[in-house]
């Protein structure tokens, strides 16, 4: 059974969204205002939170904040278009994706998957596997198709950033920060041209990428499945 | 009508519809002006009739709208309390008015009366509200004035001010009181006011001739016309005497003095019959108006036009007067007309202020100034007069000596005889009569000290030269060496240096060389011949010279007026802006004038200075004030006029043909008073006010385009969107209702409900996205960019449009990073995509190519459909265009707003292979960013 907590004014999207899941496997908690989504990600928690940016209350970005205070349940950022630097402000406060309205189910429900699947890896294990790439991060390791693929430390960094928040959308500043340092993060161009590198070195078809995925003007994301 | 209706019915009655020929009307003039129309025109068919008289009697539509006009005008009304002369009785009638109208409810004021110490009317001011006066100071004397500006705030509905004719103080306003009273009328509040008939501008000779008192103070007649009522205060003059002598006008003393002097009773007499004709001719006046209300057309068909001329000569006034009179009785309308030629330009000063003397009255009298040029001056008259459709020409004829007439003929007689059809009629008197009105003559040129010197000089060198060749040369030899030296002189010197040295010449000839030599004894009459063909020559000469000299520094005086009016009008036609014109004319201006320009021009009932002069003078608040009342009243104010003339420079409204634009300042360096130079300033303001009319209206009319095609694209766009965005919604309400009933496949139903949601949510989107790009104010966040990664994740977006499109992607050489805003770029891709996803079917190839060409980076989308038909390839960028069936929406819309936001570009071409090649390229600095190693 998991349990998603739904932070939305709109009660037309909780109805769709409680009519949508099957009973069985899933149970929708409704929450209208930011407030009440607090109290209720602290009393009933919840597997996972969809989250509304735009709530009658208080900002979508301080309950992130709030949340992320005590606890590490994933958040997934719904957000209508336009909306990019609140969208990013989350993701820099801890959320761990979005999506756009209108978003269709099957597609909340893949992101649903693959942060439930990347929250339950514990942090001992140090293999990531995506496909035919397996990343050893204990061992600076990175194997392609069985084949030992060669990175420069600082590539090598930025592989091992994402892998860890496998399927969570990083923002720019925040792999900027966490692979450069605290000084670079106006430094975009860094990862334009090491985003590249890793792509020809990882990506089957470096053209059209299927793993190291851009999130246009907000980050990347290594995608899990 | 009606009474018409019942003579029409009359004469229906008439047998045959004939008139009998003793035809007696029971009404007054309509109909037997009809009766006799008929009988002109023959008309024997009644019908005809009746509609011919409709037409006859249906009022000018003009003359009705001013009758209207002045009905309803928000302007005061003006009573004018009109005497003879002093002492009838004005003021005690006019505060006896008052007083009954107080009665009658209504708020009556004192603005101004002076009760001169009679008792009678003293009495009369109690019970009477009164503004008091402000006292102005002027060399230490204290001089009360209206306070026109207390009174309306006041705001009554009628104010009393007497004196209508007085002159304000120096420091007020305006010059004139009637310039006071008709700002009291302009807000709106009725003046009663009170004047004598020896006053009026017009009649100003007459009273002169009558009394042989000058009267200085005057008000135009065209004010005095445009009093809604005149009251005649008429005292038979026996009456006004017992007044006199009763002590009832003026403090005892002065009673025997006034009675013997002014108060004649042939004086009295004459002045009263004035008064009365003028007042019966205002009547007439008020008659002719009231038949235009009524719808009654006076028998007046057209106006009469008088043109008067203006001479150079101490007449002008006269005539001017004389027309002006003229034209009261009959309703004229008078021209002056001034022809200046070359003949008269070797005129003396005096001359030519004359004519401006006559110019300046007429323009008081409500003339319409003209000024011509011409050598001909009788054809340019009846040139003029036929031009202008002119029925009578009035022209002053000074006496000359008989002698003087019978050599150079004259002018008026010229006139009279190839006047035609036009009627002269020519007022004839001696010059002196008129003389004492002349200002102060300006010393004629004489003798010179220098003229004198190079006289005797020449005739010292003539002799010089002459001594020792005469032995050689005789007597008629020496005197041509004379002659030159005269010849040569006279070019230089004006006619008395001339006559001088003709003299000195013939003195000097006489001495030295004419037999019996060394004494001034002639013994040969031939002599004197030589004696007086020399003095000529140095007379014609110099004449001549100074008539030349006049008409250099004349047409030299017009070249320079020429070139500067050209230079300022290729100024002002080259000025694309306000400002540059304002500060082109400005520089102009006060360069041709010898003095200091600023412009103001209005915004929003503020003034704004576009041009400041080098003193700044126009911020002084006073002159300010003077610029603003400028702009309200759109008359010249200011320094030389009679409008608060105590300002430091002479303000000019700049008038456009449709409205006022602002105000000319111009502070003169040296004297400024010249009427020419005036005139040259108004023609340069008049131009200058059409040029920025002429900004201002294409500003406008820019706008108004502006505006009209952005109308034109939204009304497009709304409709292109309601088609958008009704389709889909068409769709999915009508495959939810099937569901909602039951009815229908269920899958498939859901499904066409999601992708027409999808569609729907796509048009909504592109919608947004339009609104935002062509709101003007995007801000782009550039960064760094790979076009790599650009067209990836756009092909990852427009996934859902590619579906089973074989895709390709090309990179050539090194693409390197370009600064643009990702998300925005990313959105022209997908939309490329999905355009050309939309124009190809499954299985079709569609392939994006990103290149690096000459500092751009180039992503070109081709695909392998139908191609775009070339009657929409150049439209096919623009908003709201549309094309049947589907359409390409606001999508590639989208994609040229981005492009353009980039500094880039975009271009659509069909492919030789079939199918169509977007392309669009942004900006890609030359030098990349470094990026670290490692």
């Amino acid at each position: 059974m998991v349990k998603i907590l739904v932070i939305d004014d709109e009660m037309a999207i909780r109805k769709f969204l409680v009519a949508s899941v099957d009973p069985a496997t899933h149970l929708i908690i409704e929450a209208a205002d930011g407030q009440t989504g607090i109290r209720l990600a602290a009393t009933e928690s919840p597997d996972v939170i969809l989250l509304d940016l735009g709530l009658p209350d208080i900002d979508g970005v301080e309950v992130t904040h709030r949340i992320r205070e005590w606890s590490q349940v994933p958040i997934i950022i719904v957000s209508a278009r336009g909306d990019d630097d609140n969208k990013i402000t989350a993701l820099d406060a801890g959320a761990n994706d979005y999506l756009t309205k209108p978003f269709s189910l099957p597609e909340l429900f893949a992101r649903i998957r693959v942060l439930l699947r990347s929250a339950g890896q514990s942090a001992t294990e140090s293999i990531v596997t995506i496909g035919d790439v397996s990343i050893d991060l204990s061992a600076h390791v990175v194997r392609k198709g069985g084949v030992e693929v060669r990175l420069t430390k600082t590539e090598f960094k930025m592989l091992a950033l994402l892998a860890k928040n496998l399927g969570k959308v990083l923002t720019h500043t925040h792999i900027l920060r966490e692979v450069w340092g605290p000084e670079y993060i106006e430094e975009l161009h860094y990862l334009r041209v090491y985003s590249q590198q890793l792509r020809s070195k990882l990506e089957d078809d470096p053209s059209q990428p299927k793993m190291l995925i851009t999130e246009t003007g907000v980050g990347y994301r290594l995608r899990g499945e | 009508m009606v009474q018409f209706r019942s003579i029409v019915e009359w004469m229906n009655e008439v047998p045959g519809g004939k008139f009998p020929a003793n035809c007696q009307l029971p009404t007054a003039s309509p109909a037997s002006r009809l009766c006799q129309f008929n009988r002109a025109a023959g008309l024997t068919d009644p019908h005809q009739s009746t509609i011919q008289m409709i037409e006859a009697t249906r009022p000018d539509p003009d003359e009705l709208l001013k009758a209207i006009q002045s009905r309803e005008g928000k302007r005061g009304f003006l009573k004018v309390f009109l005497g003879a002369s002093a002492g009838v009785g004005k003021t005690y009638a006019m505060l006896g008015e008052a007083h009954e109208q107080r009665a009658r409810g209504v708020d009556i004021v004192i603005g101004y009366v002076v009760t001169h110490g009679r008792a009678e009317t003293e009495a009369l001011v109690d019970g009477l509200e009164v503004i008091p006066p402000k006292t102005l100071t002027h060399r230490g004397t204290n001089l009360q004035e209206v306070d026109v500006e207390a009174i309306i705030d006041r705001a009554p509905e009628i104010v009393l001010v007497d004196e209508l004719a007085h002159s304000n103080a120096p420091g007020s306003t305006h010059a004139k009181r009637w310039q006071d009273i008709n700002d009291l009328l302009a807000a709106g509040i009725s003046v009663f006011t009170a004047v004598n008939i020896q006053h009026l501008a017009s009649l100003n000779d007459v009273v002169t001739q009558v009394t042989g008192v000058r009267v200085q103070e005057t008000v135009p007649d065209s004010f005095f016309e445009q009093a809604d009522e005149i009251e005649l205060i008429d005292l038979a003059p026996a009456e006004l005497q017992q007044r006199l002598k009763e002590g009832k006008v003026y403090v005892p003393e002065r009673i025997e003095h006034a009675l013997e002097g002014f108060f004649k009773t042939s004086n009295l007499t004459a002045l009263r019959e004035l008064a009365l004709r003028r007042t019966a001719d205002t009547v007439d006046a008020e008659m002719q108006r009231l038949r235009i209300q009524e719808g009654t057309r006076g028998t007046w068909a057209t106006r009469d036009r008088i043109v008067v001329c203006i001479a150079p000569n101490p007449m002008g006034p006269r005539v001017v007067r004389a027309a002006a009179r003229m034209a009261a009785a009959n309703h004229a309308e008078l021209i002056a007309l001034y022809v200046e030629s070359d003949r008269q330009s070797n005129r003396g000063h005096q001359d030519h202020d004359h004519a401006r003397q006559a110019m300046e009255l007429a323009e008081e009298l409500g003339f319409e100034l003209v000024h011509l040029n011409s050598h001909d001056i009788v054809s340019e008259i009846i040139g003029f007069a036929n031009r202008r459709n002119a029925t009578l020409i009035v022209v002053g004829k000074p006496i000359k000596a008989r002698w003087k007439e019978v050599l150079f003929g004259s002018v008026v007689d010229e006139l009279v005889r190839v006047s035609g059809d036009v009627d002269v009629h020519v007022i004839t008197g001696s010059t002196e009569a008129t003389s004492k009105q002349t200002p102060v003559e300006r010393k004629p040129e004489f003798l010179t000290r220098q003229g004198v010197t190079l006289a005797i000089l020449a005739c010292g060198l003539s002799t010089a030269v002459s001594f020792p060749l005469f032995p050689w040369i005789d007597t008629a030899n020496v005197a041509m060496i004379y002659v030159l030296a005269v010849a040569l002189v006279a070019t230089k010197c004006n006619r008395y240096e001339a006559g001088l040295v003709s003299l000195i010449s013939v003195l000097a000839f006489n001495f030295c060389f004419v037999e019996p030599r060394f004494t001034f004894a002639v013994s040969d009459v031939r002599y004197l011949v030589l004696f007086t063909v020399m003095a000529s020559i140095g007379l014609v000469i110099s004449s001549l010279t100074s008539r030349l000299r006049d008409q250099v520094r004349l047409s030299s005086e017009r070249e320079r007026r020429t070139a500067s009016l050209y230079s300022l009008s290729r100024q002002l036609a080259q000025g694309r802006s306000k400002i540059e014109i304002s500060k082109g004319a400005a520089k102009e201006i006060s360069t041709v004038f010898n003095g200091e320009v600023a412009i103001f021009v209005k915004d929003e009932d503020r003034l704004t200075v576009l041009a400041s002069s080098e003193s700044k003078f126009e911020d002084l608040p006073n002159e300010r004030a003077v610029a603003m009342w400028v702009l309200d009243h759109l008359e010249p104010a200011g320094l030389g006029t009679d409008t608060l003339p105590g300002s430091r420079a002479i303000y000019l409204p700049l008038k456009g043909a449709e409205q006022s634009i602002g105000v000319l300042a111009f502070k003169p360096q040296g004297n400024f008073d010249s009427r020419s130079q005036r005139q040259l300033l108004e023609t340069f303001t008049n131009g200058l006010g059409l040029a920025l009319e002429r900004i201002y209206l294409a500003k406008k009319s820019n706008e108004a385009q502006l505006s009209a095609e952005s109308e034109r694209i939204r009304s497009t766009l709304l409709s292109s969107i309601s088609h958008d965005l009704r389709t889909p919604l068409t769709s999915i309400t009508g495959a939810a209702s099937s569901l909602v009933h039951g009815t229908g496949d269920t899958k498939e139903l859901s499904e066409t409900i999601y992708s027409e949601s999808m569609r729907l949510n796509q048009q909504i989107q592109n919608l947004l996205d339009m609104t935002r790009l062509q709101s003007g104010n995007v801000e782009l966040n550039l960064s760094w960019q790979s076009p790599q990664e650009l067209v990836a994740s756009a092909i990852e977006k427009a996934s859902p449009a590619l579906a089973n499109r074989q895709l390709e992607v090309n990179h050539k050489g090194a693409l390197g990073l370009f600064q643009a805003d990702g998300l925005l770029v990313e959105k022209a891709l997908v939309n490329l995509l999905e355009n050309a996803g939309k124009f190809t079917k499954e299985g079709d190839s569609i392939k994006v190519t990103v290149f690096a060409e000459n500092s751009n980076i180039v992503f070109l989308v081709t695909d392998t459909g139908p191609g775009i038909a070339p009657s929409v390839l150049s439209r096919i960028f623009s908003a709201g265009f549309h094309t049947e069936g589907g359409g390409f929406g606001l999508g590639l819309s989208i994609v040229e707003a981005i492009a353009r936001l980039h500094s880039g570009r975009c271009s659509v071409t069909n492919l030789p292979s079939g199918g169509a090649a977007f392309r669009i390229e942004f900006p890609r600095p030359d030098r990349q960013p470094e990026v670290p190693n490692g």
